[in-house]
């Protein structure tokens, strides 16, 4: 293997490529190739750093230097200062936040301190679409242990020990998972990987996937010969095509290694992996209708029992665990149950991946130890609000999840915590709002995001989150009636006491917590039309101030209704019947005489 | 397998092993309302109507999919049971239509009993204001007509289709409040898989599928149901005629999927089902025609099996058998057929011996 002074590391998850990183990496071995430097320095593609706000993310080792927002024309620089002469480009250094200052290297990055990075300890450190760097960081050693000197009651055993529970979002014990579809009889068994993250703004199980693949198979393999399965399935999303890609790639280059296919490492385990590709259904992400999806058929919850682990794929006693989940595995089997369950909670051990979104500085993805407080998410790795506005609360499970609000900031972030407080730990979406989101338009977006993603199979979720999506709308066009309030509790309880599935089941979250925690202002909403965050549209009045209006008419020029009235010199007037509530005014207006409200 | 004891309103049951709480309830005498169930296709767990509650248990539980289990206490009628059987009931109305005057289901209306069972007369949820789907009135073919805005998407028809027919044609299409049961993709039902066997719209609980041939034939409760085997074929299914008491004609044919002498399980065809118009028809014979010249002049069976016997063995004598020929009917049953051929070779003497449904 040739020896390199330097390694630069680009990263090619999904955000930063979609920000150029392709063109980045093409750009360096240009530039080192004609400062004939392409054979001491190795340019590699990696995984996801998880700050997808500052990419492309570039980073430079043996040093660690962190380079962010970098752009093909910044290349030539980097080479000729940094891997040329040796000094550190200052004004692509990463800016922390809070300080200000200027960061120079990746371990110094507050948004990384706080963090514990297990499953995503290779994501951005090693090219995904090399099974080597994967080997070379003692990939498949767990594989080996487990498959050569571990029974497959033991390797449950130790999964047990662990406390590993289910990270797509219902928390069910793993190992405990594990026994039930190992003890159920059959000769022929699946185990699946549920990759169909649906959740909007969640990306946790997209950026394994795409930074750290073979982990994914590894964790897969390991279940497998636990349970006595011999052939498994990942499904995934179609919409992730760079996923699907590295997975291809994973297969094929563990396949040739003789890793996975028949006999892996001489040994009698045998195992053949598929990828199945989903369709964009929100629902597939429910296990009973995922494997309806692999099978053919709609993808449609049907009712449990039967459970997978009795009657699942094709009818054969089937395993699923998602993505987050199977990534785990390797390390727990590879390190030890202890190790793994020296993290966390008494409950909740181990780590658990968030994609912190919304409105704080550092938006991205997150590894944290379960019980770290939302506070030290939100200030210190999300670095604060954007523009320090005042925090209001974090939508935390995505639609099926619920709000939480200031004084949930110190809470741990456990399965049991979360659930009591009356939101889940879900997938792993976090969204944080500040003070210029409404809650009733927050329960709105999420709702109707349900309910288009509803299968239609069962009443409650069908019709019902449809009937509160019609109050939420009323609500927020100012024609919500005092009595919806009541409704809403009522039908939000219902459904989720009779639906089929847990979309049905969760579906009224956002609704019910953001009436517990911001009833009022669903109240200012209907009582005063109003709607205290200024963002529900229909409820906005722009109103000409006329002691600061000097008359200039920029406002009533640039109206494209023409709604407002006055005379050169003198104050404005808005016909409020006619607004369409555009804001052109308020941009327009040079005296700030403009306000909305 | 020993019978499973269990506990269902206080009352001690029996049930076979295997069964679903609302079999067994079922086989014991207890009633649960249910709108997606059907005897004849699996459960489903769609309309939430059956809901239970059960003993240590936290959660209602569907009596239609929920296994009976040993020593299972369950409840069937506890207040929170009738308020969620109400809230899911309400939540179906919103949108199901209310003419039921001029329904052709109007009487036969699972959605009619249910709602009447729970008191429950409109939906308190519904509002003009609310943005609904609606279909067209689908009526384009010769059989039976679509209105699927009375559709509760209950999936009855969907299971029947494939389980029972094994046609497939109808599945459940899009998402959220615009589900609706289709033939794929853009095409109508006239150009889909559908065969036009009718049983879906036997087994639509409401009048989202109904009969066109029956439309104006006779309200639910003018019926008299007349079990029979179908004559249109020699398969021998067995069918119930609907007769109207009122007007003592013929008002739609449907079949029974429990029935424990019919041989086709209570599948039909669409002919069994929907062709049986020729009955009540004028242009039908009935009794015997002889030819005389250029007319016609009607006969009893005696003169005419006679003149029949008669000529076949005078061109048997003056020809020989082999110049007659056997021709019968795919219509009859195998043993007609057999008989037939049996006059043929032995009292002709002639193997020319042929029937229709060899085309």
């Amino acid at each position: 293997m040739a020896l390199y002074r330097a390694h630069v590391l680009i990263c090619h998850g999904t955000g930063c490529a979609s920000g150029g990183s392709p063109k980045v990496l093409e750009t360096f071995r240009e530039e080192l190739q004609k400062k004939n430097l392409d054979k001491e320095v190795l340019v590699i593609a990696t995984g996801c750093h998880g700050m997808c706000e500052f990419g492309p993310i570039v980073v430079v080792y043996p040093e660690g230097t962190f380079y962010s927002q970098v752009k093909p024309e910044d290349v030539a620089e980097i080479v000729e200062e940094h891997l040329y002469k040796g000094r550190i480009v200052n004004r692509l250094l990463y800016k922390e936040p809070i300080s200000a200052q200027k960061v120079c290297h990746y371990k110094e990055i507050p948004f990384y301190g706080k963090q514990h990075r297990i499953v995503l300890s290779n994501c951005g450190y090693i090219n995904p679409d090399n099974i080597d760097e994967y080997i070379s960081r003692d990939g498949y050693q767990a594989l080996g242990k487990c498959i050569t000197e571990m029974s497959p009651a033991a390797v449950i055993e130790e999964m047990k020990k662990s406390g590993l529970r289910g990270r797509g979002g219902g928390g069910f014990p793993t190992g405990l998972k594990w026994s039930f579809c190992a003890a159920s009889p059959g000769n022929k068994k699946y185990v699946i990987c549920n990759a169909d993250e649906g959740d909007p703004g969640a990306f946790m199980d997209r950026s394994i996937l795409e930074g750290d693949p073979h982990a994914v198979l590894e964790g897969m393999m390991i279940g497998a010969y636990a349970m006595g399965a011999d052939e498994g399935y990942i499904y995934c999303r179609a919409e992730y095509p760079l996923a699907i890609k590295r997975l291809q790639t994973a297969i094929h280059q563990a396949t040739e290694y003789g890793l996975l296919g028949e006999n892996v490492l001489g040994t009698d385990f045998s195992f053949d992996l598929h990828i199945k590709e989903g369709a964009g259904a929100f629902v597939c992400g429910e296990e009973t209708a995922l494997m309806a999806s692999i099978e053919g058929q709609r993808g449609m919850p049907r009712p449990r029992p039967p459970f997978p682990a009795v009657k699942g794929l094709w009818g054969k006693p089937t395993n699923i665990n998602n993505v987050e989940t199977w990534a785990n595995v390797p390390r727990i089997m590879l390190q030890g149950a202890e190790c793994f369950a020296a993290m966390g909670t008494e409950k909740s051990k181990g780590t658990k991946v968030f994609a912190l979104t919304g409105k704080v500085k550092n938006t991205g993805l997150v590894e944290v130890p379960m019980g770290i407080t939302i506070r030290e998410i939100v200030y210190e790795i999300g670095g604060g609000i954007i523009g320090d506005k005042k925090f209001k609360a974090v939508q935390i499970g995505g639609p099926s999840g619920g709000c939480l609000v200031e004084e949930h900031l110190d809470l741990p972030v456990d399965y049991e915590s979360l659930t009591a407080a009356g939101a889940i730990m879900g997938s792993g979406g976090l969204v944080v709002l500040d003070e210029s989101n409404c809650m009733v338009d927050t329960a709105k977006f999420f709702l109707e995001f349900t309910q288009r993603e509803s299968c239609g199979k069962c009443v409650p979720c069908r019709e019902g989150t449809k009937k509160m999506l019609d109050i939420l709308t009323r609500i927020t066009e100012g024609n919500g009636k005092p009595e919806d309030l009541d409704t809403l509790q009522y039908l939000g309880e219902q459904i989720k006491a009779t639906s089929l599935c847990a979309l049905g089941g969760t579906a009224p979250n956002p609704v019910l917590t953001t009436l517990k925690y911001f009833r009022h202002e669903y109240e200012a909403h209907i009582n005063e039309k109003r709607c205290p965050a200024g963002a529900c549209q229909s409820l906005l009045r722009y109103t000409i101030d006329p002691a600061k209006c000097i008359g200039c008419t920029k406002c009533a020029r640039n109206c494209p209704v023409n709604c407002i009235s006055g005379k050169v010199k003198e104050p404005h007037l808005i016909d409020q019947e006619k607004c369409i509530k555009c804001g052109a005014c308020m941009a327009n207006c040079p005296v700030g005489a403009i306000s909305k409200g | 397998m020993d019978a499973i004891q269990a506990i269902i309103n206080g009352k001690e049951i029996s049930a076979e092993p295997g069964m679903t709480i609302l079999q067994a309830a079922k086989a014991n005498g207890i009633h649960i309302p249910t709108l997606c169930d059907h005897p004849a296709v699996s459960p489903f767990g769609a309309c939430r109507i059956c809901l239970v509650e059960a003993e240590k248990n936290p959660k209602l539980l569907p009596a239609c999919t929920t296994p009976l289990t040993p020593g299972m206490v369950v409840f069937t009628n506890t207040p929170k049971v009738i308020e969620a059987r109400k809230a899911v009931l309400e939540l179906i109305l919103v949108r199901h239509p209310l003419n039921c005057f001029s329904c052709p289901s109007n009487g036969k209306c699972e959605l009619q009993d249910v709602a009447y069972e729970l008191g429950v007369k409109e939906s308190s949820y519904a509002d003009p204001g609310d943005t609904n789907t609606s279909h067209e009135y689908e009526d384009a073919n010769p059989f039976y007509v679509r209105d699927l805005n009375k559709c509760i998407l209950c999936g009855r028809c969907v299971r029947v289709c494939e389980e029972q027919a094994q046609y497939h044609a109808i599945d459940f299409q899009g998402r959220g409040i615009r589900t609706s049961i289709q033939p794929p993709v853009g095409s109508p039902i006239e150009l889909s898989d559908c065969v036009f066997c009718g049983q879906c719209v036997q087994v639509c609980p409401v009048g989202a599928l109904s009969e066109k041939t029956a439309l104006g034939m006779g309200r639910p409760w003018d019926i008299e149901k007349v079990k029979t085997v179908c004559s249109y074929c020699g398969v021998g299914c067995e069918v119930e005629i609907n007769v109207n008491r009122k007007t003592g004609k013929i008002a739609n044919v449907t079949t029974n999927y429990s029935s424990p002498t019919a041989l086709n399980k209570g599948r039909s065809c669409v002919k069994g089902r929907f062709a049986w118009q020729f009955v009540n028809s004028e242009d039908r014979l009935t009794t015997p025609l002889i030819r005389e010249g250029d007319t016609f002049r009607k006969a009893s069976w005696d003169e005419a099996l006679s003149l029949v016997a008669e000529k076949l063995g005078s061109i048997k004598e003056r020809h020989g058998g082999d110049a007659l020929g056997f021709f019968s009917s795919a219509r009859c049953t195998n043993e007609e057929n057999y008989l037939m051929q049996r006059l043929a070779r032995e009292v002709m003497g002639t193997n020319n011996v042929d029937h229709c449904a060899h085309l």
